[in-house]
């Protein structure tokens, strides 16, 4: 049996990357999320890694974006406000196809907003955020043991799809204490030897650019491939979590923190005999649809929790289409949702 | 008669790529690109080394250097020549970069690359103007200068006045070669070479962080004909942007 220890989210998402074989962070201060550059700072010397406090988010993005081109495993991390500022650079790595991992613990905005966690920064992490058309994939970890098991799995994901993977969590996951068993390294490697720049010895030179203005090679043709690539994604990579979906007649849906107190009401709804059940997305693209509109195939209602003002709401409209009637249950600026409101949110549909 | 013998004495730098470039005529550009590509034959680093385009005029600039190269956004390239750096300590980094590029939008990363004194070379390309938006100010457009953005000529007391690049690096401690050179005559190109040749052979060596600026004509920018901008930058620029060895931590300024 592996060892449990008991450590907080934001030091085991810097173990993990370790783990991953990630040796360069590059990051810029901003709470929740100290820990995190404070973590490597200490750690990556002792492992014979990197870790640079960089000028700016945008320095440390673009530092992220050097060392992957070099064909190292990179990551960043920030909260909202600095994950604004990285948008740029994530645009940028999309379209040059190079693989990063980069961590938002969402705090509560807009603007400076405050250092609470929220979950205000779906649409940015999932519809885009920065210019043109690319994805980034999206993982909501709603524990401290997933976030170690999800920070494995992004650095694997990034190398496959030479795509950005963007841990979403809400400022809670990283500052939460929980015991985690340290995840095993996975032991898949990827050949960058294609298109890393290491130098021109003994092959053509390599070129990484996002930039297309010839004609042969031409800007559309990138964005064709693009698009592809994101359809296998959305075919193989979904994740999700189902809690007493089968008989219920009511479905809550919500991810991260949200997901984790929706739980505790399906517990308490079912002990007060009404049939509840809910469903997690793990990745939020690429989105479950196809398996939300089966788990809510004859409910009554689907009730959708968020820590925003209604953002994945929208995925799950489009999932359902109108099948099954959807409403919305969100609070905002860094206030979690409780349990006994959504609980009587769910007996109000209920009459009971 | 002793029989003719036919002896190679110029030619093509072999890091050259023989392709006709985009840039206009009388643009510097393609001289800097041939002095780089000569001082990188000449150190033998072809097959080690890393060119960044930055966005600007040179954005192609790995089309006509046989190395391997990236494209950064605006601004960002000492920032990505630093994760490229500490990936790859033994290959050659090479930021390539112009007036908006290194000194507006990306003056941070430009004063913490060198602050931190990665061990990297810089080469700034200084034509007083945006060259490839159409020719607006540049944080170098000298004062009075008319351009697209500055149609009245640089005034002072709206606008600031042109940065000076080598004496601001040159207030930090870490840096360990800055020089500023042109190549608007035959002398000054080859005192450019020098400077280049030295600022990559420093970092060949991983002595620290190198930078050189060079002034370099932009004739479509300015309007003028070739030969006008090479004098231009003697007359107009050095006066204000003076030539010589700011900086040389290896000791043969």
């Amino acid at each position: 049996m592996a060892e449990r220890v008991l450590m907080k989210g934001n030091e085991v998402l810097g173990e993990a990357a370790i783990i991953a074989g990630c040796r360069f962070y590059f990051g810029y201060p901003i709470t929740p999320q100290n820990e995190v550059p404070a973590y490597f700072a200490a750690r990556m010397p002792k492992v014979g890694g990197t870790f640079i406090q960089a000028e700016s988010e945008a320095a440390a993005i673009n530092m992220v974006f050097g060392a992957a081109a070099a064909g190292a495993r990179a990551m960043t991390s920030s909260s909202s406000p600095g994950i604004s500022l990285k948008m740029e650079g994530i645009s940028y790595l999309s379209g040059a196809e190079l693989p990063a991992v980069v961590v938002n613990m969402m705090r509560g905005g807009p603007g400076l907003g405050n250092i609470a966690g929220a979950q205000g920064d779906y649409f940015q992490a999932v519809k885009g955020g920065g210019h043109g058309d690319y994805r980034c994939i999206v993982l909501a970890p709603a524990s401290v043991q997933e976030l170690a098991d999800l920070t494995v799995k992004a650095f694997d994901l990034a190398d496959e799809y030479r795509m950005v993977v963007m841990i979403l969590g809400d400022g809670f996951v990283g500052q939460m204490s929980e015991p985690v068993v340290l995840p095993e390294p996975t032991g898949r490697t990827f050949d960058k030897s294609s298109w890393a720049l290491t130098g021109a010895a003994g092959r053509e030179t390599h070129l990484v650019a996002s930039i297309r203005l010839n004609p042969e090679d031409a800007l559309e043709k990138l964005n064709v491939h693009l698009q592809e690539k994101y359809r296998a994604v959305e075919r193989r990579e979904v994740l999700f979590e189902e809690t007493q979906v089968g008989d219920a007649e009511y479905l809550i849906a919500g991810f991260g923190l949200s997901a984790r107190i929706a739980r505790s009401a399906v517990t308490t709804l079912r002990r007060a005999g009404v049939k509840a059940g809910l469903f997690r997305p793990i990745t939020l693209w690429p989105f479950p649809s196809a398996e939300l509109r089966r788990a809510a195939q004859g409910k009554r209602k689907v009730l959708v929790v968020e820590m925003n003002a209604g953002q994945m709401v929208e995925d799950v409209r489009l999932a359902v289409n109108g099948s099954v009637p959807v409403d919305f249950l969100g609070r905002l600026g860094g206030i979690t949702p409780q349990v006994d409101e959504i609980v009587e949110r769910v007996r109000s549909y209920a009459g009971a | 008669m002793p029989a003719l013998e036919e002896k190679l004495v110029y030619g093509r730098p072999a890091s050259l790529v023989d392709r006709p470039t985009h840039y206009c005529p009388g643009c510097g550009h393609g001289i800097i690109h041939k002095l780089l590509a000569q001082a990188i034959d000449e150190l033998g680093v072809r097959e080690r080394t890393i060119l960044i385009a930055p966005v600007g005029c040179s954005v192609l600039a790995y089309y006509y250097l046989a190395v391997d190269g990236i494209e950064a956004a605006h601004g960002r390239a000492p920032a990505v020549a630093t994760g490229l750096k500490r990936v790859l300590p033994d290959r050659v980094v090479i930021s390539y970069q112009g007036d908006g590029d290194l000194l507006a939008i990306g003056m941070g990363e430009t004063v913490h690359a060198a602050n931190r004194g990665e061990k990297i070379t810089v080469v700034f390309v200084n034509n007083a103007i945006y060259g490839m938006t159409g020719g607006q100010m540049a944080p170098t457009t000298l004062q009075a200068q008319r351009t697209k953005t500055s149609p009245y000529g640089r005034i002072p007391a709206e606008a600031g006045y042109p940065i000076r690049a080598c004496e601001l690096l040159n207030t930090l401690e870490a840096p360990y070669y800055i020089e500023r050179c042109a190549v608007n005559t035959v002398k000054n190109t080859l005192r450019a070479k020098r400077a280049i040749l030295k600022a990559l052979r420093y970092q060949v060596e991983g002595k620290g962080y190198s930078f050189v600026e060079v002034l370099s004509m932009c004739p479509t920018g300015w309007g003028v004909e070739p030969r006008e901008a090479a004098a231009w930058v003697g007359e107009a620029m050095v006066p204000w942007f003076p030539l010589g060895t700011l900086r040389d931590r290896g000791g043969e300024a």
